[in-house]
C-alpha cells in the first residue's frame, strides 16, 4: 500500500520508484534515474526532456504558488540536466467547483513564471473531475530542452577531492509552505525561494566547465540529494555544517519541530559539484548573480567511506546525514 | 574403582571448555595437581584444555571440584566433561604437555571454538612486584603474568600466542624467556611478558609549551591544596602502603605547595625513561593540566578531580557539558572517602575487570562539583594497569606529590569513539590535552571502560566493555523449539550437526546492535560474542570504529557473517550498514523491545520459555498498530493503515525490510513470548502520546511534559513548572504542533513519561545527554525515601534496616509500603491498567499536579511516580500471567537502569509470585540490544523461517 511517506521524496520514494515504474518501464534512458531524460540527437546535441505534477496546500503561500512551482520545477529539472530549457506543456485535473478567478491566477503566475524563466508554454490539456476527486487543482508539466555539444553532467563523473556548492540559503520553501497552511503557530515571515535556476546554472557553466553533477535539491532536501549523489558516485561526501547557509528564521523554525534543515525542501537552489580548482570562480560567479548571493561551497568529495554522507558539526565531530525517511523520529533511546 | 575402597585408583580424561586460554588455566591446574599428589598432565588446544588425572577416588573428586571452583578469576569454566579412563602405571607427577595441534596450536579448523580472553586488572601478586625495589619489575609499567594484563585489546588473531599479539614487536629477554618456559612459574606461557630490558617504553608528551601557557588553576582555588591535608590522608592510608615507596613526606599542602602553577619543572620536551615520564605526568596534573594517558583500551584524559577550573577546562576541551565524569582512586580507602561503599560495592570495584562503579557520592566528598553536576552518584574505579598504579605512587626522588584520585574519561570528543591509535592520538589529543604519557605497546582494538551499579549485591551492567569483552553467551543449552514443532535435542546445535542430522546448521550471523551505546555480536549459532562498547553510530568515527572492531572479531574467530541482522528502525545507520553489507540477502530485521526482551532470556539461558517481558526505555522503533491519540493531520495520513496487516506483522518477530510500515515511537511496551522467543505479541503498553519533533522532543522533556499534559486532558496553566520553562512561542509552537500532528509521532516511551513527569514536577527541562532527565528524577525520588520526610522517620527506619542498606543509598522495600509523605496527596498517583493491557497515565499525572498545587515537596511526588510505575507493571504482568498461564516476567531496557523502579517492580513481582530475570551480564539498554538480535535470528534461521515469509 502506498503511504504518505513514499511521497516525501526520502528513500521510501526511491523504492517505490524501484519497485513499480523503473521495473514497468525499463530502459537506458530511464535507468539513469536523472531528473530528466537526456536524449542524444544527430546535431551533437541533446534533448533533454522531464516532466512532473504539482500539489501543494495552500496553492498560495508567501513567495509563490503552484503555478510558479509547476513552471520553476519542471524548467530546473531541465537546467539540472544541463540544457537550456525552451517549450512546456500544461496539464490541469481541476476539481468541480474549483473558481474560475483562482484558476485565472495560477495561469497568470504561470505565464509570469515562464516569461522570467525565458520558456514558453506550447501545448495543454484540462479535465475537471468530481468534487473529491481532487484536492482542489493537480497541474502537471513537461518540459523539452536542448543540451549543448560536449555538456555531460553525471555522478559518474564526480572524483574525490571535488568541491560540493549550493547556490543560495537552503530550506526557505519547505518551512514557508509548513507555516502556510496556518496549522502551525510559528511566527516568522519565511517566503519561498521558488525560482527558475536556469539562468544561474549558465553563469555558473560558464565559469566552471568541467562541473560534473547538477541537482536541484527539493523533496527531501539538501540531505536526499547529496545522498543520492553519494550512492551515484560511489563515493563519500564531506559536508561542513558551518558552512551551509541557512537563515535564522529557517533555523530557528526547524529547531522548534525537530526538522533538520537539510531535509526541508527547495524550489530555487541548486547544488553542485565542481573540481576543486574551479570552485573559486564557479562561487564568484553565483554570487555575482542576484539570486546567487548567499551561495557557498559547503563540502567536498572524499574517497569514502562510499555511499556516506557525514557532516562535520560545529563542534568538530562527524555526523551521518540520511536521507529523510518520513516523519521525524528520534534516534536517542 | 570404588570411592573409598582401600588402592583403588581412578583416572579421569577431562576437558574443559569456556574462557580458559591465555587465563594461567595450565599452571592453575598444575598447582593443584602438584598440591593434592595426583598424576596426570593438561594441555591446551586451541578451543580447550585437556586433562587427564589419576588418583584415589577421593583426592581425583576433590581434584574435579576445585578446578572449576577455584579457577583463576579471569577464566570462564563454560563446560567440564569427565570421562573414565582406564589407569596407567609408570606415570610420576603431574606435567604440563605440548599444545595438541603444534606449538599453541594453528589448526584452522579448531579456532572457530577458541575464546579470546578479556583484558584483567593487574594482579595482586605484580602490584607487590611492582612496588618490590627487590624485584626485577620493580616499578615496571607493563608487568603481568598468566593471571593478569591486556589479552583482548592486544590479539591480532587466534591462537592466543605472542606472535599474534601487539607484543610481537618485543622480543624477551632471557631472563623472561626463561619463566615462560617454566611451567612451574606464574609467567608460563604469559604472551605479554616482559620486563623493563626487554618490554615497552613509556614517554611524556607536552603538547603544548606547559611552562608559559594559561595557568590552568588561575582561581588559586586549589593551587596550593591538596585533596585533602595530610593528617586526614595519612589516616586513610593503610600501613603497607608505606613501604610501597609513597613516603609520608611526599603527602601534603607543604609539598604540594612547593609546586607553584606552572613552575618551569614541568617539560616542555619529550621525557623518555618510565620514572621521568611519570614525575612530568604528576607534575602537569598537579597543576591543573589535562593530560591523556595510554591505558588498555585506549586513552584516557585526566585532571585533577579537585579543581573546579580543571574539571572545567576539560569539559570544554571534550565539548561534554553535563554528564558526569568518572574518577579513577588510588586504592579502596580513598574510594571511601568519596562515597558510600559497602562490602558488595567494594568486591565489584576491586574485581578483575575493574569497571567504573557508580555509588552513592558522599556529601564531603572532596571533588569538584562540576565532576558530576547534579548528580547523587558518582563513578569510581581503582587502578587497573600497572601504569595506573605508578601513577598514584610516589617516584623516588622527586618533588611532585602523585594525585591520591583523578578524573579519568575517555579520549573523544563528546560521544566519538574513545581514541586507541597511535597515530590518530597523536593527531586529535593536542586538541583535548596538555601532554601526554603514553608508550609504545600498540592498543589493537579499543575498549572503553565498563560500567556498573550494585543492586542488591549483583551487578547492574550499565556499559559492559573492558575486562568483559569478549561476552561469551551461549545459546546451544536449551536448544528451543523451532516454529515447525522440530523437537529440540540434548546438547548442542547450530555449528555442530546433531546425530540425527535432523538440524539445519545455521550460519554465522552479525547482529549491528543499536544506534546509541552501540555494541555488535556475532554468533555461529552455538555462541555469541559480544563486542565491546562502540558507542554512538551517528558519526563517522564511530562507523570506522564499528567497522573495524567487525573485522578483527571475525577474523579472530575466522566467522565470516553470512546474515546480517540489524533494529528495524529505519533512521538507525546500523541498519543502514546492514542494508548496504548485505549483499543479495537482506538484513532480518528485528523489532527494538523484543530484542532487548531476548537478550534477557539469552543471557539467563533461557531461550525458549515462555516471559512476559516489560520493555521500558527511551525510545525504539515501533512496528505498527498503537491505539494513537495523534489527531488527524498531516502526521496522521502515514500511519493509517490496515489492521490485518498490522496485526500479522505484530506476531512476527524478524521483519524484512518491506514489511515495516508507518513510524511509532514504542518504549513502554510488555511483550508475551512463548516457546519460540523469536515471535511476539504485543500483550501491553502505554498509551501512545504524540511526540513532538523527533530528537526535539527528546532534548527538551518540557516539551514531552505539555504533550502529556495535553493527552491527559490538563491545561497548560502557567503555575505547572514545565509551562512555565516554555516561551509562549514554544508553547504556541508545541500547541499547533499537537492540534495539527505536524512532526509528531505516537510515542508510547516510558523514558519519556519519565521525561515529562521530571518536567512537570520542576526538576529537569532540557537535557544535555541522554537519560538527564530521568536520572534526575531517580535522584529526587531517592531523596525523600532516604532523607525522611517530617513524621515519618520511624517507618523510613523501618525501610532501611533491610536489603542492601545504606551503603548503596538505596533502601530496599521502596514500593512495598508508601513513601513517607505520601498521605500528604489527596488523590493517588496510579496509572489504570486497561483490559487490552494499555497503562494511561491520565490519572497519574492529575494526581502529580494536585500534589504540586497542595505543596506536596517535589522528591515525595518523584517517589510516588516510582511507586506507581511500579504498581502498574505488577498489575498487567500479574493479569497477563494468569490469563495466559506464564509465570516469568522479565524487565528490561534502558529505563531498568533506574534502580528504585527495578527494585521497586522486583519486590511487587515476586510478591505475585513470578519468577523475575534482571540483567546481570548485558546491559539493560541498547548496549544488549545486539544480543538478543543475534538470539533471534539464530532461532529463526532454526526454525526456518526467514525462507517462509
Ligand atoms: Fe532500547
Ligand atoms: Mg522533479
Ligand atoms: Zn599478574
Ligand atoms: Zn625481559
Amino acid at each position: 500500500m502506498v503511504t504518505a511517506a513514499h511521497g516525501a521524496g526520502g528513500s521510501a520514494s526511491a523504492e517505490l520508484i524501484e519497485a513499480v515504474f523503473v521495473d514497468a518501464f525499463r530502459n537506458p534512458a530511464l535507468d539513469a534515474l536523472g531528473d530528466g531524460a537526456v536524449l542524444p540527437l544527430p546535431s551533437g546535441e541533446s534533448l533533454a526532456f522531464s516532466t512532473d505534477s504539482f500539489v501543494v496546500r495552500p496553492l498560495r503561500f508567501p513567495g509563490g504558488s503552484i503555478g510558479d512551482l509547476a513552471v520553476h520545477g519542471t524548467v530546473n529539472d531541465l537546467a539540472m540536466t544541463g540544457a537550456r530549457p525552451l517549450w512546456l506543456s500544461a496539464a490541469f485535473v481541476i476539481e468541480e467547483g474549483f473558481p474560475v478567478d483562482e484558476l485565472r491566477r495560477v495561469a497568470g503566475d504561470m505565464a509570469e513564471a515562464a516569461r522570467a524563466a525565458g520558456v514558453e508554454v506550447v501545448t495543454g490539456d484540462t479535465k475537471v473531475v468530481d468534487t473529491g476527486a481532487a484536492d482542489g487543482l493537480i497541474v502537471t508539466t513537461a518540459g523539452v530542452g536542448l543540451v549543448p555539444p560536449g555538456r555531460q553532467l553525471s555522478a559518474r563523473r564526480v572524483r574525490p577531492g571535488d568541491r560540493v556548492l549550493v547556490s543560495g540559503t537552503i530550506g526557505e520553501h519547505g518551512m514557508a509552505v509548513m507555516i502556510a497552511r496556518g496549522n502551525l503557530a510559528i511566527d516568522a515571515a519565511i517566503r519561498s525561494d521558488t525560482a527558475a535556476v536556469n539562468a544561474l546554472v549558465e553563469e555558473l557553466l560558464a565559469a566552471a566547465p568541467s562541473t560534473r553533477w547538477l541537482r536541484d535539491p527539493t523533496r527531501g532536501g539538501v540531505g536526499t540529494a547529496c545522498n543520492e549523489l553519494a550512492r551515484d558516485s560511489g563515493l563519500g561526501v564531506l559536508l561542513d555544517e558551518c558552512s551551509v547557509p541557512v537563515r535564522p528564521d529557517v533555523r530557528g523554525a526547524c529547531e522548534l519541530l525537530g526538522i533538520d534543515p537539510l531535509h526541508v525542501a527547495n524550489e530555487g537552489r541548486f547544488l553542485a559539484v565542481v573540481p576543486p580548482e574551479q570552485a573559486p570562480a564557479a562561487l564568484a560567479a553565483l554570487r555575482e548573480h542576484p539570486r546567487g548571493r548567499s551561495a557557498a561551497v559547503i563540502g567536498e568529495i572524499t574517497e569514502g567511506p562510499a555511499g556516506i554522507v557525514a557532516m562535520r558539526t560545529a563542534l568538530g565531530g562527524t555526523r551521518i546525514v540520511d536521507m529523510l525517511v518520513g516523519d521525524p523520529l528520534p534516534r536517542i533511546c | 574403582g570404588e570411592p573409598g575402597h582401600p588402592g583403588a585408583v581412578w583416572r579421569r580424561r577431562v576437558r574443559v571448555e569456556g574462557v580458559v586460554q591465555g587465563v594461567g588455566f595450565r599452571p592453575f591446574v598444575h598447582r593443584l595437581a602438584t598440591a593434592l599428589g595426583v598424576d596426570g598432565f593438561v594441555g591446551n588446544d586451541s578451543g580447550s584444555v585437556f586433562i587427564e588425572v589419576q588418583g584415589s577416588p577421593a583426592t581425583v573428586a576433590q581434584f574435579l571440584r576445585r578446578l572449576r571452583g577455584d579457577a583463576p578469576a579471569p577464566a570462564r569454566v563454560t563446560t567440564v566433561r569427565v570421562d573414565d579412563a582406564p589407569p596407567v602405571t609408570g606415570e610420576a607427577g603431574f606435567r604440563i604437555v605440548a599444545s595438541r595441534d603444534g606449538c599453541e596450536g594453528v589448526h584452522a579448523a579448531h579456532t572457530v571454538g577458541a575464546v579470546v580472553p578479556p583484558d584483567t586488572a593487574v594482579c595482586d601478586d605484580c602490584v607487590r612486584e611492582l612496588f618490590d625495589p627487590a624485584d626485577r619489575r620493580y616499578r615496571h609499567p607493563f608487568i603481568t603474568c598468566t593471571a593478569c594484563g591486556p589479552r583482548f585489546t592486544i590479539i591480532r588473531s587466534l591462537p592466543y600466542d605472542r606472535a599474534a599479539t601487539t607484543m610481537a614487536g618485543f622480543p624477551m629477554c632471557s631472563a623472561c624467556a626463561a619463566e615462560y618456559h617454566d611451567p612451574a612459574d606464574r609467567r608460563f606461557h604469559a604472551q605479554p611478558v616482559c620486563c623493563p630490558d626487554c618490554g615497552p617504553r613509556l614517554s611524556f608528551v607536552p603538547f603544548t609549551p606547559l611552562a608559559c601557557s594559561a595557568p590552568a588553576v588561575a582561581d588559586g582555588h586549589h593551587s596550593v591544596t591538596g585533596p585533602w591535608d595530610a593528617a586526614e590522608l595519612e589516616a586513610a592510608r593503610p600501613a603497607a602502603s608505606n613501604s610501597a615507596g609513597i613516603g609520608p613526606e611526599a603527602i601534603g599542602a607543604e609539598v604540594i605547595g612547593a609546586g607553584v602553577p606552572g613552575a618551569a619543572e614541568t617539560p616542555e620536551a619529550e621525557v623518555t625513561g618510565s620514572d621521568g615520564a611519570l614525575a612530568a605526568a604528576q607534575r602537569a596534573l598537579a597543576d591543573g593540566r589535562v593530560v591523556a594517558v595510554k591505558g588498555i583500551g585506549g586513552y584516557h584524559l585526566a585532571c585533577r578531580a579537585d579543581s573546579p577550573v580543571a574539571v572545567r577546562l576539560l569539559r570544554e576541551r571534550k565539548a561534554r557539558v553535563g554528564k558526569a565524569f568518572a574518577v579513577m582512586v588510588r586504592d579502596l580507602d580513598v574510594a571511601r572517602r568519596l562515597a558510600e561503599i559497602g562490602p558488595a560495592e567494594a568486591a565489584v570495584l576491586r574485581g578483575p575487570a575493574r569497571p567504573i562503579v557508580l555509588l552513592r557520592r558522599r556529601a564531603d566528598a572532596p571533588v569538584a562539583a562540576d565532576v558530576a553536576p547534579g548528580n547523587p552518584l558518582i563513578g569510581l574505579l581503582l587502578p587497573y594497569s600497572p601504569l595506573h598504579h605508578l601513577l598514584f605512587a610516589q617516584v623516588p626522588g622527586a618533588a611532585v606529590v602523585p594525585p591520591a584520585c583523578v578524573v579519568l574519561t575517555s579520549a573523544n570528543l563528546a560521544d566519538e569513539p574513545i581514541c586507541f591509535d597511535d597515530t590518530d592520538a597523536r593527531g586529535r589529543l593536542p586538541a583535548l590535552a596538555d601532554a601526554m604519557l603514553t608508550h609504545d605497546r600498540p592498543i589493537l582494538l579499543p575498549c572503553d571502560d565498563s560500567v556498573v551499579r550494585v543492586v542488591d549485591g549483583r551487578e547492574l551492567p550499565i556499559r559492559r566493555s573492558r575486562g568483559h569483552t569478549p561476552l561469551l553467551v551461549e545459546f546451544g543449552r536449551t536448544a528451543p523449539v523451532g516454529s515447525r514443532g522440530r523437537p529440540a535435542s540434548a546438547g548442542r546445535v547450530g555449528r555442530v550437526a546433531d546425530q540425527d542430522g535432523s538440524r539445519r546448521p545455521v550460519e554465522v550471523v552479525l547482529a549491528v546492535g543499536g544506534e546509541l551505546k552501540n555494541t555488535f555480536c556475532v554468533t555461529d549459532g552455538e555462541r555469541a560474542f559480544c563486542s565491546a562498547h562502540v558507542g554512538d553510530m551517528g558519526g563517522l568515527a564511530a562507523l570506522r570504529a564499528f567497522e573495524r572492531s567487525v573485522e578483527q572479531f571475525t577474523a579472530v574467530y575466522a566467522m565470516r557473517p553470512a546474515r546480517l541482522v540489524a533494529d528495524a528502525h529505519p533512521g538507525y545507520s546500523t541498519r543502514r550498514w546492514a542494508e548496504r553489507h548485505a549483499g543479495d540477502r537482506p538484513p532480518l530485521l528485528v523489532q527494538h523491545h523484543h530484542a532487548h526482551v531476548v537478550s534477557l532470556l539469552a543471557e539467563h539461558g533461557r531461550l525458549g520459555e515462555p516471559i512476559i517481558g516489560v520493555a521500558f526505555d527511551g525510545t525504539g522503533y515501533g512496528i505498527g498498530g498503537t491505539d494513537s491519540a495523534v489527531p488527524s493531520g498531516a502526521g496522521r495520513d502515514a500511519l493509517s493503515r490496515d489492521r490485518a496487516s498490522r496485526d500479522g506483522v505484530l506476531r512476527g518477530g524478524v521483519l524484512r525490510g518491506d514489511e515495516v510500515r508507518g513510524d511509532e515511537v514504542w518504549g513502554g511496551e510488555v511483550l508475551l513470548l512463548g516457546a519460540d522467543s523469536h515471535r511476539f505479541t504485543r500483550v501491553g503498553h502505554l498509551r501512545a502520546v504524540p511526540l513532538p519533533g523527533g530528537d526535539a522532543a527528546v532534548r527538551n522533556p518540557c516539551r514531552m511534559a505539555l504533550s502529556h499534559l495535553a493527552a491527559a486532558g490538563i491545561p497548560w496553566a502557567p503555575d505547572l513548572p514545565a509551562v512555565a520553562a516554555c516561551r509562549p512561542a514554544e508553547l504556541a509552537a508545541v500547541r499547533s504542533q499537537l492540534d495539527s500532528g505536524i512532526g509528531c509521532v505516537p510515542c508510547t516511551s516510558m523514558g519519556r513519561l519519565f521525561d515529562a513527569v521530571s518536567a512537570l514536577l520542576g526538576i529537569c527541562h532540557r537535557v544535555e545527554y541522554e537519560g538527564q532527565a530521568a536520572i534526575a528524577l531517580e535522584a529526587a525520588a531517592l531523596e525523600a525515601v532516604t532523607v525522611p520526610a517530617a513524621g515519618a522517620a520511624a517507618s523510613q527506619e523501618a525501610r532501611l534496616g533491610s536489603g542492601a542498606g545504606p551503603a548503596s543509598g538505596i533502601p530496599a522495600a521502596v514500593g512495598m509500603s508508601k513513601v513517607p509523605g505520601i498521605s500528604g496527596l489527596t488523590v493517588a498517583p496510579r496509572l489504570t491498567v486497561g483490559a487490552d493491557g494499555v497503562l494511561d497515565p491520565a490519572p497519574l499525572l492529575r494526581a502529580l499536579v494536585a500534589g504540586l498545587r497542595d505543596g506536596v515537596p517535589v522528591a515525595v511526588l518523584a517517589a510516588a511516580f516510582h511507586e506507581a510505575v511500579a504498581d502498574a507493571v505488577a498489575e498487567v504482568v500479574t493479569r497477563v500471567g494468569r490469563q495466559r498461564g506464564v509465570s516469568l516476567a522479565g524487565l528490561t531496557g534502558g529505563v531498568f537502569q533506574n534502580v528504585l523502579l527495578l527494585r521497586a517492580c522486583q519486590e511487587r513481582l515476586r510478591t505475585a509470585g513470578f519468577d523475575t530475570l534482571v540483567h546481570h551480564l548485558v546491559p539493560p539498554n541498547d548496549g544488549g540490544l545486539a544480543l538478543g538480535q543475534a538470539a533471534v535470528a539464530v532461532l529463526r534461521l532454526r526454525a526456518g523461517d526467514d525462507e517462509e515469509r
